[in-house]
């Protein structure tokens, strides 16, 4: 029986020369991955466990970005029992502020995955890593505290949809927007348990940084994970960030699919998310008067350089609405850094913009920009759920870096190719 | 494992943040996540659920977050099982990983109405909605997930040798 891409990483991660969907395996792990608010469950029930130490002190990852920096006490006692916990079991990656990034950002920066690894993340958006070709997926607290025991997890194995891309994107149109058309397309469970594997021509003209976007939000249709095969680009990056040799795996030529959605990249339009679910998408040209009050730009989905200066190219020499905050997060220091030695920091203070530490923050709701009742933004973050920023009636409009920059000038949703 | 219960039911897509807010995710502490559950949807959750009550839902229950307080939340107010249409993979397999019942049906999901009294034999694959005498058949689960929930969950099992 052939196999898919995700199919082949999973066997040969499971010790099996072939897998099929459906069948229960347990699988060894190359790293595994928690943050404050998913960290301090797994280390209770590691402690349950009765585990001494910890499978693999350099793969045991655990990155302080949520609530960090700390917004309040109890958020400082989580970071404070994660960074015992690190201490005492001798882990190795463990990033604090200062050195840490939004995870899904910095562990490809850090060179943490490569092509070929199979990465569990107590985090629903682990499944970014797909992008360098890795099988990678979000799961719970007591997964993570197992995986940091044993070195192991169980799967049942995925079917998968084939998303066959052809075309090139246009200007001011980015990975967010293939994505949510994507989700608008096949629906928040249209890849319920299975995985996403992006194949075709079209995905040579996606830059890495488009793809982590993509694989981003596959958890966003309900998918396991969300993978493009391995290809020079991603060979560069991998080479550019990791000392580890990728291991490239490729979909057997008579995969089967559970379904297979042809994308011309070309037809792809600025896509916008209304509330309250990720698959309410609407086309620029659809949404109508929509007056905002906050945008915010970063978050794992669109926090990495090019998304920021994509921003900055439509900011630049241009002031934000007067009714309008609008807040960049960079997505890690490296960003950052970058972000200031370019000039676009100044792009974004002289806009009228905010530019803040490394955070997931206002994506969840946490902190650094709150919603008030009744209160709208654009926001280039991953979900629009209720109450997901701010109070109950507050509303989140998920929109790529372009299409929140134009928006922040405008006072309300607007397509960055008309400003 | 049985189960009998009053029914409290919902909606498609009830997601992570509605069933515990990203606001209280700065405690472990399962009692305080149990008095903060569904509260954006439903205010009075916690003080109506009676220990041993069923929660029935539509499709993609527990959609998006990966925080393992949402089920444990629920758990903790109560609830001994969620019948729903379908689940979101990352809350299906946590619910069996700390030891939260769950079945999947579509159509029980559909008939059973909120208030109803439910029996669930979780073996079997057996839902019976009490009220109105209708009987449901699912799909029990494999013998590795059923050997989890019995013991309790993923930590038992490791404990019991169960794992690996």
């Amino acid at each position: 029986m052939a196999m898919t891409m995700t199919q082949k990483i999973l066997a040969a991660h499971a010790g099996l020369d072939r897998v099929e969907a459906g069948q229960l395996i347990l699988v060894d792990l190359d790293r595994v991955l928690g943050n404050d608010i998913t960290s301090p469950v797994a280390i209770r029930e590691f402690e349950r466990i009765g585990a001494t130490k910890v499978y693999d002190k350099d793969k045991v990852t655990m990155v302080m970005d949520h609530f960090a920096p700390n917004k309040d006490i109890k958020a400082a006692e989580q970071c404070k029992m994660c960074r015992s916990f690190c201490e005492n079991y001798e882990v190795t990656h463990f990033y604090d502020v200062g050195r840490m990034g939004i995870e899904h950002a910095l562990l490809p920066e850090k060179g943490l995955v490569v092509s070929g690894d199979v990465v569990i993340g107590a985090d629903s958006h682990t499944c970014t890593y797909g992008a360098l070709g890795a099988f990678s997926t979000g799961v719970g607290s007591t997964d993570m505290a197992c995986g940091m025991a044993t070195g192991k997890a169980w799967f049942k194995v995925p079917s998968a949809i084939r998303l066959r891309l052809k075309g090139k994107l246009n200007p001011f149109v980015s990975g967010k927007d293939v994505i949510l058309h994507i989700i608008g397309k096949i629906g928040v469970d249209g890849a319920l348990y299975r995985s996403m594997e992006f194949t075709g021509e079209g995905v040579a003209s996606l830059s890495i940084y488009d793809r982590l976007t993509i694989s981003n939000m596959a958890i966003e249709a309900g998918a396991k994970n969300g993978i493009f095969p391995v290809d020079e680009q991603t060979l560069a990056y991998v080479a550019e960030h990791s000392d580890r040799k990728p291991v490239i795996y490729e979909a057997d030529s008579d995969a089967v699919y559970d379904e297979t959605y042809d994308i011309d990249l070309s037809e792809i339009k600025s896509t916008v998310a209304f509330p309250h679910l990720p698959e309410n998408t609407r086309t620029i040209d659809e949404v109508g008067d929509v007056r905002i009050d906050q945008v915010v730009i970063g978050s794992c989905t669109n926090g990495q350089y090019k998304d920021i200066a994509e921003a900055a190219a439509i900011l630049k020499g241009k002031k934000i609405a007067d009714h309008v905050r609008a807040i960049i997060i960079p997505a890690t220091q490296d960003v950052y850094l970058k972000a200031v030695k370019n000039g676009l920091v100044k792009i974004f203070i002289e806009a009228g913009c905010v530019v803040s530490t490394p955070t997931c923050g206002p994506c969840l709701g946490g902190h650094m920009g709150i919603l008030a009742a009744g209160e709208r933004a654009v926001a280039t973050t991953n979900r629009n759920f209720v109450g997901r920023m701010g109070h109950v009636t507050s509303e989140v409009y998920l929109a790529s870096p372009a299409v929140a920059a134009a928006s922040a000038i405008a006072g309300k949703i607007a397509d960055p190719a008309k400003i | 494992m049985k189960f009998t219960g009053t029914v409290i039911k919902y909606g498609d897509n009830v997601d992570t943040d509605v069933i515990i807010p990203a606001r209280h995710l700065n405690t472990i502490d399962v009692n305080e996540l149990a008095s903060h559950c569904m509260e954006d949807i439903d205010k009075d959750f916690h003080k109506k659920i009676k220990p041993g009550d069923l929660m029935v839902a539509g499709w993609n229950f527990g959609c998006g977050s990966s925080r393992e307080h949402a089920p444990i939340a629920i758990k903790a107010s109560g609830i001994s099982l969620v019948i729903a249409k379908s689940f979101a993979r990352i809350f299906y397999r946590n619910a069996i990983n700390i030891g939260l019942a769950i079945l999947e049906c579509p159509a029980a999901a559909e008939a059973i109405e909120n208030g109803h009294k439910v029996e669930a034999d979780l073996d079997a694959g057996v839902i019976t909605d009490l009220t109105t005498g209708a009987r449901y058949d699912t799909t029990p689960f494999p013998p590795f997930i059923q050997k989890m929930i019995q013991n309790g969950g993923l930590v038992a099992s490791i404990q019991k040798g169960d794992f690996c």
